[in-house]
């Protein structure tokens, strides 16, 4: 009798939600080495180009990489990744695995569609427990340099494909720490620091020069660095929270997901004293926005002793932009969902600490240029929420560092980098991608500009600099 | 050389020190009213400093800071040798310097390094200068010496009057006016409080005025939005669009009451610090 394949997905262990919310360490445990070739028994082996390659924004080889692991042979699984994705352990963790790769996975049709991203996820932690790096042949120096600006997946992932192509490749951060959103944004339960950080001495090992405390536009002008280098790759993101404007807006202890992140990830407030950076305590918190920032923010603010969380949402759960899986960890971690509310107002106490929200009840009406339904207000339904404090993540705009004096760098109306389908900006010699030039939008999709980028920026260099005299937008 | 060793160090007064650090990037940079961000070590926050003087051949910068809490304090125990983990920069946007005509630059207390900064760009545009620096008393009288090179006229004031005559910048900036000097342009720097009067005097006489604002900061590159101000109605990051502003459009009561943001955590901060010995 041939060999039956389970149609259920192999449970991936996890922290229970009564323990995880009292610490910061990672909710999804991984599989381990049995869970995992069980999973990857699952496979079909589809014929190239399998479904679920084509869902993939950076074209991992993954029934290739997945006959590896049940050849037990990590080195090799770890290679055929490695060769269009170099951050494995990242993608693993924080693509949104079911709109891509395994959106269409053939295995759907009869039971459950294969764990993808957490087989990456698995290879990539068995590589680094074992201390194995992809093996990287030598190349030929090509006498030329290379700059990247901004050290986010988009740019970790420009910088590593340049190097392996043999340009010297200097990479400039602004923060302390390289990484970008990696490392200020995405929580430590979710993606711990010491994976970012591995990836980030690998790019290390491979010869890119990486230089944090640098401001483009601050320490350094664009024009600089166009002196000094053959070419410039910008992967700057999109850093600069928006905030609604509304009365009491600026009272203590209302946040962007930005500063509140920030705070918590970067600068490590859940322990303060012991670190320097402090953070708002309370009891009752409430989030406005409904993507993955929002509920990053609602699970940090558990973590860090909230008991009441709400998540404010002007939509309804279905419209919610986060990843599924992050929604029912929220879920079981407590936080309490309202949705189809938005602020219209803040009041704060006699010492300017907010205290109470003033919400607004919405019904939905025509979709928008999003395709969803826009909420509208109904007048007469407002009513108060008391908080302690209060985090905004209703979305990021590029940070415009960069660009304040730089004219001929073309932005678009919503502060996006004007680039063409080769990534080149309206500056020659100046490429740009990831969230810069799309607004926010994943890692894996960051990661394929910077890698498309890379390749436009050698084909540039290696044509003798052709510019085109006008960039045709390119649609993202 | 290693990155952001302390050259040289002073206390100019009772807590309040200058230091002289190794940054050739920053220096090179660097122009009057901008900021640097610093690090302290691994578990350190980041705060925002003034750049008090710099040299781009010799690649140091100076600064001068008062010792107000955790950080502060902590960063008067480093020694000449010892090195700063992270420091950023040149960050915000430079003052506007011109050749107003009469400019007067307002500065309280530990504003005066970031007027001193100001008021010697100001100076070698062709301005007539005038310095009003407002101290506690006269143990915190600070760079008196450095105003006095390049101010065509130094006024100082204490607050108790045991150095050269009692009474707030605002009282000596308000007999100035009315002593009938014309004044074209003024730049004030200090105490949130003491700016706000400030603007109150020059808005009366249609001065134009500029500020420049403190409030807590995180990144510096208009990330966070920690160290929003309201200008003119709108919401302003002081770190990218400032740390100047037009002081009449400025709503001072709100950064008087963010700066207060963190009181108790500072107060947890500063008393675990010193039981620990730390200074
Ligand atoms: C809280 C949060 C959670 C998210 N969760 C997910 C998720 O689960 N899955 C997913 O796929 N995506 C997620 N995203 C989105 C994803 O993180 C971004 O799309 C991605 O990081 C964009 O990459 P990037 O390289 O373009 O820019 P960024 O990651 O933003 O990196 C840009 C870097 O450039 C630096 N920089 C900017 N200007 C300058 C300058 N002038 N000089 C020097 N350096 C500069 C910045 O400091 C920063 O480090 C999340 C985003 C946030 C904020
Ligand atoms: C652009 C900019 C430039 C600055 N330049 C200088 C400078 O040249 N010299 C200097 O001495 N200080 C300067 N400051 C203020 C300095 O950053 C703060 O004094 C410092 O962050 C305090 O850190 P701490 O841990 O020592 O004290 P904390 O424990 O954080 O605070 C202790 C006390 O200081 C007050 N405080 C906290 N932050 C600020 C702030 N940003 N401004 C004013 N008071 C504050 C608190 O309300 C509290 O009472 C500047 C601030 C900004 C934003
Ligand atoms: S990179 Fe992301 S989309 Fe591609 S296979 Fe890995 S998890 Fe799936
Ligand atoms: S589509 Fe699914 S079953 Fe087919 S190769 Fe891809 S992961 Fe395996
Ligand atoms: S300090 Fe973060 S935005 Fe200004």
């Amino acid at each position: 009798m041939a060999k039956k394949i389970k149609k259920k997905r192999i449970a991936v262990p996890e922290q229970d939600p009564y323990a995880r919310i009292h610490n910061f360490n990672e909710v999804s445990l991984g599989y381990t080495w049995e869970l995992a070739i069980e999973e990857a028994s699952r496979c079909l082996q589809c014929p190239y180009p399998s479904p679920c390659m084509k869902g993939c924004p950076v074209d991992v080889n993954i029934p290739g990489f997945i006959k590896k692991i049940l050849e037990k042979d990590i080195k090799g699984a770890l290679e055929i990744i490695h060769a269009t994705n170099s951050l494995p352990g990242i993608t693993g963790r924080v693509c949104p695995q079911e709109q891509q790769c395994e959106m269409n996975c053939i295995m759907g049709k009869v039971g459950d569609k294969i764990n993808i991203g957490k087989l990456g996820r698995f290879v990539a932690d068995e590589a680094r427990k074992q201390g194995i790096y992809p093996s990287t042949p030598s190349v030929e120096k090509k006498g030329k340099k290379v700059a990247v600006v901004g050290s986010g997946p988009a740019g970790l992932t420009a910088a590593a494909d340049l190097v392996k192509m043999g340009y010297d490749v200097t990479m400039y951060e602004a923060l302390h720490e390289p990484g970008g959103v990696l490392i200020y944004g995405i929580p430590e339960f979710r993606l711990p620091k010491n994976i970012v950080r591995y990836e980030v001495k690998f790019l290390k090992m491979l010869g890119v020069n990486v230089i944090t405390n640098v401001v483009i536009g601050k320490t350094f002008s664009l024009y600089e660095l166009l002196n000094e280098y053959d070419a410039v790759f910008l992967g700057t993101g999109a850093g600069t929270p928006k905030l609604l404007n509304l009365p009491g807006v600026n009272l203590n202890g209302i946040y962007s997901a930005n500063e509140f992140l920030t705070r918590i990830n970067l600068m490590k407030a859940y322990k303060f004293p012991e670190y320097d950076t402090p953070i708002r305590k309370g009891k009752k918190l409430a989030v406005i926005g409904g993507g993955n920032v929002a509920i990053d923010a609602a699970r940090c603010a558990l973590r860090i002793g909230y008991e009441e969380v709400y998540i404010i949402y002007r939509r309804t759960r279905e419209y919610m932009t986060a990843r599924e899986e992050e929604i029912i960890h929220a879920e079981e971690e407590g936080v309490k969902f309202m949705f189809l509310v938005s602020p219209v107002e803040f009041l704060g106490d006699e010492n300017g600490n907010v205290k109470v929200i003033r919400l607004i009840m919405n019904e939905l009406g025509e979709p928008d240029s999003s395709g969803r339904r826009r909420p509208i207000p109904i007048p007469g339904t407002e009513f108060g929420l008391e908080v302690d404090a209060v985090v905004f993540a209703i979305g990021q705009k590029p940070n415009k560092v960069l660009y304040q004096e730089v004219p001929e760098l073309k932005t678009t109306e919503q502060g996006t980098i004007v680039v063409d389908e080769k990534y080149r900006t309206t500056l020659k010699g100046v490429f740009a991608g990831g969230d810069a030039v799309r607004g926010e939008a994943t890692v894996v999709l960051a990661m394929g500009d910077g890698k498309k980028a890379a390749k436009a920026i050698d084909e540039y260099l290696s044509n003798g600099y052709p510019w085109p005299d006008k960039i045709e937008p390119a649609k993202f | 050389m290693p990155m952001f060793e302390i050259l040289d160090k002073k206390e100019l007064a009772p807590h309040i020190k200058w230091l002289r650090v190794h940054a050739p990037l920053v220096a090179r940079a660097a122009k009057a009213g901008q900021f640097i961000i610093l690090r302290l070590h691994e578990k350190g926050e980041r705060i925002p400093l003034t750049l008090f003087k710099w040299s781009k051949d010799e690649g140091y910068i100076e600064i001068v800071f008062q010792e107000v809490g955790k950080t502060t304090y902590e960063l008067g125990t480093y020694e000449i040798g010892d090195k700063i983990m992270d420091i950023v920069g040149p960050l915000g946007r430079p003052t506007e310097i011109e050749n107003f005509g009469n400019v007067v630059v307002v500065s309280g207390g530990v504003g005066a390094p970031i007027g001193y900064a100001v008021a010697r760009g100001l100076k070698e545009a062709g301005n007539h200068l005038t310095v009003i620096a407002g101290f506690r008393s006269k143990d915190f009288v600070i760079l008196e010496d450095e105003f006095s090179e390049i101010a065509d006229e130094l006024l100082i004031t204490t607050d108790d009057g045991s150095y050269v005559r009692k009474g707030f910048t605002t009282d000596v900036l308000k007999e100035y006016i009315e002593a009938g000097n014309k004044v074209d342009f003024v730049f004030t720097v200090g105490p949130v409080i003491m700016m706000k009067f400030i603007a109150d005097i020059t808005k009366k006489y249609r001065i134009k005025t500029v500020a420049s604002l403190n409030p807590i900061m995180i990144d510096g590159t208009g990330m966070c939005g920690a160290c929003r101000v309201r200008v003119g109605g709108e919401i302003k990051f002081a770190c990218v669009d400032g740390p100047d502003f037009d002081a009449h459009q400025v709503d001072f009561d709100e950064l008087i009451m963010r700066l207060k943001q963190y009181q108790n955590e500072e107060e947890v901060a500063m008393k675990r610090y010193l039981k620990k010995g730390g200074c």
